[in-house]
């Protein structure tokens, strides 16, 4: 490997088996396919919005298709893939409790990872200084963010089980990127975990 | 702009182009063409170029299938015409498909004008032309006679089949028809079935051809007559949806050509008319009006699911190959659309496939021309597919 795997995609591949089909939408320039690729023999394809990174990834041999998480996930037949994998991502698309769903159906299991918007430091911020917080994971004005649909992770707790998911295993994030078991309906990595990692499967 | 013409000039005759067609191969009558119209051709030649060096391993071979008015001239100068081949930013020493690296293999389609068998051809038969005699010819036909071709030149299985337009086409059916033969496959700006918008543009390039009276019921070369005004109109209709509208008012808007006036006559006024006339009348230079008529059918017949129960995933299924799939957002011919169709197809297929869609206003000639994102695709992914096969 060239270049060191981003903590929360290191965690997200050590989820992952060695030879697994796995769909990552919303793969950006192919960092974890590659790694997967490279590290775990992984068959994997990829969904980008962006042309530059769609690019990217063909030119390092990636199989990405561009195409956007709201739109083209129907499109997928069901159960095709050991894993889908939704990293970083769900906070931008138009309709989070649908695009759950579509990966839900085409993965026999996803992984979910999030920014966690009920840290205390977001909420010491909208409570102290009553504006909209800016963090440096989500490092963004309120009026130009494309986190259209921030949560916190009981938030998405909750809409895991309304869409028929169990909650295989649940990860918090630390701010230097440590991973931590965490009981999902917890209230403490609510407030303290800057992010978190669910591996979910179809009740 | 190029052209001042009342008169447009494609009224007068085609000069005969004795032209270099480049390599060739004659199949006799022990190696004849099946056509999918139920016909057999035989004796048939296969016109074609290659460029670069096939290696020892007979590895590295790429088949670029032309589009509908092109031919096997894909870089260097034309024979005929004089200017440089169709696809030089694609294709040459260091370019995305490296003739310093890469076999390249292009043949003229059957049923073309470029030396392979068409209706311009003589009829071994009878000694005169084809014309209308030369049986009707599908994509898969076009691809069964390339695929005699590279046998022919030794080669068992292609590195890459690329080509865009008609030229996709050709790439999608080499996947189907031949899986275990076709490493990779790079269709641009394509369709796997022809649209009825497009099945209707091709109509009134057909019937520009048919009424003009020079045509003479296709026998206008026995006849000593050109169907130039009929082809030109027609080449001049089609050239609009080779573009865009934003490209067309970028590239003319109503500015007016060698006047300040209109002339309140029909004369071309705008520089927009001189250029459809310049393109009409530089085609018929070049090209024949019967195979204008036989080519366009074939594409109008390809609907690839067709062949495979109506599912286009089906005709994938037994496909080892990579695909790389690219469209332009201007393009209205064969639209995004129309190629995510046959990425989802591929990616229900189970088969490896990546898909970009370039943002242009060039329309659907953007992949003749020098778009960067584009190049640099073909240029990662034919790489990624060499270094996977061990071509160095």
């Amino acid at each position: 490997m060239t270049r060191p795997l981003r903590p929360d995609l290191a965690a997200i591949a050590a989820m992952i088996e060695d030879g697994a089909r796995v769909l990552d939408v919303g793969c950006g320039d192919g960092r974890l396919l590659e790694h997967l690729k490279e590290a775990k023999n992984v068959d994997g394809r990829g969904l980008e919005l962006a042309q530059q990174n769609v690019n990217a990834c063909v030119a390092r041999g990636l199989a990405v298709v561009q195409g956007d998480a709201d739109a083209d996930l129907h499109e997928y037949p069901s159960q095709v893939f050991d894993v889908v994998i939704l990293s970083q991502t769900i906070q931008a698309t138009r309709n989070p409790r649908a695009v759950l769903g579509q990966l839900l159906r085409i993965g026999r299991r996803t992984v979910v990872s999030l920014p966690n918007f009920g840290h205390w430091r977001v909420r010491a911020s909208l409570l102290f200084k009553g504006r909209m917080p800016r963090t440096h994971t989500l490092d963004y004005s309120w009026y130009d963010t494309p986190n259209i649909h921030l949560c916190t992770i009981a938030d998405f707790t909750a809409l895991a089980r309304e869409t028929g998911a169990s909650i295989e295993r649940a990860l918090a994030l630390d701010s230097d990127g440590r991973t931590h078991p965490m009981r999902s309906d917890a209230w403490s990595p609510n407030l303290f975990a800057e992010g978190a990692i669910f591996l979910l499967r179809l009740r | 702009m190029m052209v001042e013409a009342a008169t447009p000039r494609f009224l007068r005759p085609l000069a005969a182009p004795a032209a270099d067609i480049g390599r060739a191969i004659a199949f006799g009558d022990d190696r004849a063409l099946a056509l999918d119209a139920g016909r057999t051709l035989a004796p048939w030649t296969c016109a074609y170029m290659t460029y670069g060096t096939l290696n020892a391993a007979r590895s590295n071979a790429v088949l670029i299938c032309h589009a509908l008015t092109a031919d096997q001239f894909v870089i260097g100068n034309h024979p005929v015409t004089g200017k440089p081949g169709w696809w030089p930013l694609m294709v040459g020493p260091g370019r995305p498909i490296d003739t310093e690296r890469f076999f390249v293999v292009c043949a003229n389609v059957v049923g073309g004008c470029m030396g392979t068998s068409g209706p311009a051809e003589t009829d071994p038969a009878t000694g005169a032309p084809y014309g209308l005699d030369f049986p009707l010819v599908t994509i898969r036909d076009m691809v069964r006679a390339q695929a005699m071709l590279v046998d022919a030149l030794g080669i068992d299985r292609l590195l890459c089949v690329t080509g865009g337009s008609m030229g996709g086409m050709q790439a999608l059916q080499w996947a189907a028809s031949y899986p275990q033969r076709v490493v990779s496959a790079m269709p641009i700006a394509t369709a796997a079935r022809h649209s009825a918008q497009n099945i209707a543009f091709h109509e009134v390039g057909r019937q520009a051809i048919m009424a003009d009276p020079d045509w003479r019921g296709g026998r206008y070369q026995s006849e000593g007559t050109q169907p130039s005004k009929g082809l030109a109109v027609a080449r001049m209709a089609a050239h609009i949806t080779y573009l865009s509208e934003a490209s067309l008012q970028r590239k003319f808007g109503r500015t007016l050509q060698d006047r300040a006036e209109i002339s309140f006559a029909f004369a071309p006024d705008f520089q927009v008319e001189s250029y459809l006339h310049h393109q009409g009348m530089s085609f018929v230079d070049r090209f024949d009006a019967n195979s204008y008529l036989y080519i366009t059918r074939a594409m109008d017949y390809f609907d690839l699911a067709a062949d495979y129960g109506g599912v286009l995933a089906e005709a994938f299924r037994r496909s080892p190959a990579r695909f790389c799939l690219i469209s332009f957002t201007s393009d209205w011919l064969f639209p995004t659309a129309e190629n995510k169709r046959i990425a989802h197809a591929l990616n229900a297929a189970a088969a490896t496939v990546s898909f970009v869609e370039i943002e242009t206003d060039r329309g659907h000639d953007a992949f003749l021309l020098d778009e960067p994102e584009m190049l640099a695709a073909a240029r990662g992914f034919l790489n990624s597919v060499a270094l996977a096969q061990g071509v160095a």
